[in-house]
């Protein structure tokens, strides 16, 4: 059996060096021992002698390694950290090594279409919700591990590497997976919650970066602070009437991953869901703005999925849509503020 | 025959009956049952965090639902001192509450005790009263007086009393994994999960076990039944244990918990009807009662944390379907249904079973009539839904072996965990739920039930159900040409579900279309004083009973085959 020894002298595995990764993997090695996984050899030795991922410091008790088997066999608790364009990739590099007894906890927010081998996401305009899986069910579909669990809220990297205070929630069906986390996170600066509603705080991390989009259009308009103040109430309700058509709650939505996460966001004009959304008002269309940026927002990728889910839902959800056919439609984004201007909300809350 | 249907003679697994589990248990029934008594006392104080005030509530409320059911739904078979049992408890409470007014520890010993008495008594009355000699008996019986009856009523002619033509195998058809099952059973416990259609089934069931060589399992038998004398004796032959629905206070619950548990743990097969009550709707379970298979959980965990992690401590989840042309309660299951879910009529409680009388007519007219009745086994899972093959292993989607230990293991160490189990109960249902839904077998009479509902719904798209159960017999005939047709579009599309493995299909189905009709026609529900679907005279459909029309068709609920229409 690999797991002979007790937790304190297991390192705790993360899966990632991204900035958020290793913003995770120093603040776990505060207080215990630290694996990082990562794919380049390069890196992995980067890490190993000198203590830094792609100029991103490391607290130097963190080991790095480039194999799966490795990180499986000496963790008992593992955080993937990785962006989701990569996630289902990862996660079936990693399903021959996990086994049943692993807690894995992700922070990825993104979502993950089922397609059959002739269907593309381009081409299908519908999708049910069995065809749609949150990193969650990606992990229980591709690997033997069943306690899993997600970290999500507002936690921009640079400033948990600078220690300044922040808070996060996990989420998980497993009570004992949210208290591994909470033991292992935990610190004087960062505040760990819980919640039991796994798909609703995955959902609304992913949901929230449909609003963020929008909110860097709003600033691209030069729209004032009115405007985003109605822009997160509507965003909240929006994503509400999602989460709960997807199966989660719409009290996640109220929680740290949602209205906490997407204060934040659309507050940080850094972040690229912003920049897109700002980039579409300046007048700049679609493909120019990928082209220009490294990795895709995700964004972009949860308003295409979320607009087929609409299709077979029959529910409606404005401010998706209305982006949808700015970003792959034509439609300029100045009618879609218009459209959104016009549209009945006749009730302010319906969902609490 | 269109396909070899498993009608051979199995020798018993086990052949001495003294090595049997069940045997054992019987033999050591005294100090079991003390020792369920007191495992369920530990986990009640353990639930309830040993607080003397929590712990006088739950007696206080226990003590008024007894005495609230002693006055409102006395039964046959229950005890003559009940009344006192009931009566001393309360006294006993009184004198704690006045006596013991001081120290905490010395009420809680006080409650205690009372409570001790409680978890006794339970367990004592849920305990089977199996003995080997009524089981030997009672399965030479119902073998013996079934085949008699069957060649009397199919050989004409003298002497066809004794004739050997015909046994019970003919009208009773196993399919699936039998050898699977006898090869577990001998090397773990198995704990088989059949659906749940009619009271006949517990009986049934018990026959199949018996003609696979496996022993005797035990399962929790209403105790209702047990007011049957004819039926009180065959569930105490076949080693049931008794459950009381009427009792939904926590402490008989954890008492039939840990009977439960405990059971598995000794390496009893075990039985449950994971529905918790018969469908009444006649749709295949889809939402199952959790609380005996979360025994099966915490039976496997246990064994896992004493050390028994080979396959001898390794539990088998094996789902079976009982599937029927013809259930004898349906027209009684679908009115509670109706009645539930329509809630313009009171709730009534239908007991088709009610007299000896009854049963022996239906046996009688079941075996002289015919009615075949078709029991898939399924394949074995482990606790954890994973299939397990012929040795026992765990194997995970992809074929590779799992250690089902390692599910209930942290930090290297098997763990306890109320939580986890809870989760993984939830998750070994929605298993089951989809194991029922492949090896469920698609019969003839299903078939043309399920056809002929959704074509006259389709005609009246705009009544909901209980406009259409209303409607008058004119407005319910429905053109042959147009039903055989889709049929015909509805057993394709089954085919393409058997094909994908989702769905199985019996092999009368081979038939041409018109005979498959015929057959499904001439079956379905057939015992029925009012047939829910028939020929009339102009060779076009109707039916007689709309209701009962619903109840058949709804078995192929659940494979989206409604969109056909």
């Amino acid at each position: 059996m690999a797991l002979k020894n007790s937790s304190k002298s297991q390192p705790i595995g993360v899966v990632g060096v991204g900035s958020f990764g290793t913003a995770i993997a120093n603040m776990l090695a505060e207080k215990n021992e630290v694996m990082v996984y990562a794919r380049k050899q390069e890196v992995v030795e980067e890490i190993n002698t000198q203590h830094s991922a792609s100029g991103k410091i490391l607290n130097p008790k963190i080991r790095a390694t480039f194999s799966p088997e490795e990180l499986c066999n000496s963790c008992g608790v593992l955080f993937f950290m990785i962006p989701s364009a990569a996630f289902l990739e990862v996660t079936r590099t990693f399903g021959p090594f996990l086994h049943p007894y692993h807690l894995v906890i992700h922070g990825t927010k993104g979502l993950a279409v089922q397609l059959g081998e002739e269907e593309h996401l381009d081409s299908l305009k519908k999708l049910r919700r069995n065809q749609i899986l949150t990193m969650s069910e990606v992990i229980v579909k591709e690997t033997l591990a069943v306690r899993v669990g997600c970290l999500a809220g507002p936690n921009i990297s640079t400033e948990l590497s600078d220690g300044q205070p922040a808070a996060t929630v996990i989420a998980s069906k497993y009570n004992e997976v949210i208290q591994e986390g909470q033991r292992l996170l935990r610190s004087e600066k960062f505040q760990v919650y819980g919640n039991a509603d796994i798909i609703g705080v995955e959902l609304s991390g992913v949901l929230k970066n449909i609003i963020a989009i929008a909110a860097g259009a709003f600033a691209g308009l030069g729209l004032g602070e009115n405007a985003k103040g109605l822009l997160i109430s509507r965003g909240i309700v929006e994503m509400a009437h999602l989460s709960k058509a997807l199966g989660g709650t719409a009290s996640s939505v109220m929680g740290l991953a949602g209205i906490g996460d997407l204060v934040t966001t659309c507050n940080s004009p850094d972040s690229r869901n912003f920049t897109i959304g700002f980039r579409l008002a300046k007048g700049e269309s679609l493909s120019q703005i990928m082209a220009s940026m490294e990795e895709v927002a995700e964004g972009v990728n949860t308003i295409r999925i979320v607009d087929a889910f609409l299709k077979t839902a029959g529910i409606r959800a404005p401010i998706t849509e209305n982006l949808h056919r700015v970003l792959f439609e034509d439609l300029s984004i100045e009618e879609a503020l218009q459209f959104l201007m016009k549209y009945p909300f006749s009730v302010d809350v319906d969902f609490v | 025959m269109e396909e070899n249907y498993i009608k051979h003679q199995y020798a018993p697994i086990l052949p001495e009956k003294d090595e049997w589990p069940v045997v054992k248990l019987a033999r050591e029934r005294k100090d079991f049952v003390k020792k369920v008594a007191q495992l369920a006392e530990m986990r009640i104080l353990d639930l309830i965090g040993k607080n003397p005030e929590i712990l006088k509530e739950e007696l206080e409320t226990t003590l008024y639902r007894e005495k609230l059911r002693i006055k409102q739904n006395p039964w046959d078979v229950d005890p003559d001192d009940e009344g006192l049992f009931w009566g001393e408890v309360k006294s006993n409470l009184l004198q704690i509450h006045t006596e013991f007014s001081g120290s905490k520890a010395k009420k809680l010993e006080a409650y205690q005790a009372v409570l001790r008495k409680i978890t006794a008594r339970y367990s004592e009355e849920i305990a089977s009263n199996f003995k080997a000699s009524h089981y030997k008996f009672t399965r030479r019986v119902v073998t013996y007086g079934f085949s008699r009856l069957l060649n009397a009523a199919r050989v004409k002619g003298f002497g066809s009393l004794f004739s050997n033509q015909y046994t019970l195998q003919d009208k009773i058809q196993i399919t699936g994994q039998t050898a699977q099952l006898r090869e577990l059973a001998r090397k773990g416990t198995v704990v088989m999960v059949p659906t749940h259609f009619s009271n006949l089934d517990s009986i049934l069931i018990g026959w199949i076990i018996s003609v696979l060589g496996m022993p005797p399992f035990i399962y929790g038998a209403g105790l209702n039944l047990f007011n049957i004398s004819i039926f009180a004796y065959f569930m105490n032959a076949l080693g049931a244990y008794k459950v009381d629905r009427r009792k939904k206070n926590m402490m008989y619950l954890e008492t039939l918990k840990t009977y439960s548990k405990e059971a598995i743990q000794f390496g009893c097969h075990s039985l449950f009807f994971p529905g918790g009550t018969r469908s009444r709707s006649g749709i295949i379970e889809s939402k199952l009662k959790l609380g005996l298979l979360s025994t099966a959980i915490e039976a496997q965990r246990a064994n896992f944390q004493n050390g028994n992690s080979d396959v001898s401590g390794k539990i088998f989840i094996v789902p079976v379907t009982i599937n029927y042309h013809f259930v004898l309660e349906a027209p009684g299951l679908i009115q509670d249904y109706l009645s539930m879910t329509g809630q313009e009529r009171y709730y009534k409680e239908n007991d088709e079973f009610s007299t000896s009388y009854k049963i022996s007519k239906f046996l009688f007219k079941f075996f002289t009539k015919g009615s075949d009745i078709s029991v898939s086994i399924g394949r074995a899972m482990d606790v954890m839904g994973n299939y397990v093959d012929e040795e026992g292993k765990s194997l995970d989607k992809w074929g590779r072996v799992v250690d089902t230990q390692e599910y209930f293991m942290s930090n290297g160490k098997v763990t306890v965990d109320a939580q986890r189990e809870e989760e993984y109960t939830q998750m070994l249902g929605k298993r089951i739920v989809e194991e029922f839904h492949k090896i469920n077998r698609v019969f003839s009479s299903h078939l043309v039930a399920f056809v002929a509902f959704e074509l006259i719904q389709s005609k009246n798209a705009k009544l909901d159900l209980f406009d259409l159960i209303r409607l008058p017999q004119e407005d319910l005939v429905l053109n042959y040409e147009e039903f055989k047709a889709a049929c015909q579009r509805t057993l394709n599309q089954i085919f393409e579900l058997k094909a994908h493995g989702k769905i199985d299909a019996a092999p009368h189905l081979n038939r041409s279309m018109d005979e498959i009709i015929t057959h499904g026609l001439d079956n379905v529900g057939m015992y029925h004083a009012k047939r829910p679907l028939i020929k009339d005279k102009s060779g076009n459909l109707t039916t007689e009973d709309m209701s009962l029309l619903y109840f058949y068709h709804n078995r192929l609920h659940g494979y989206g085959l409604e969109k056909l229409f």
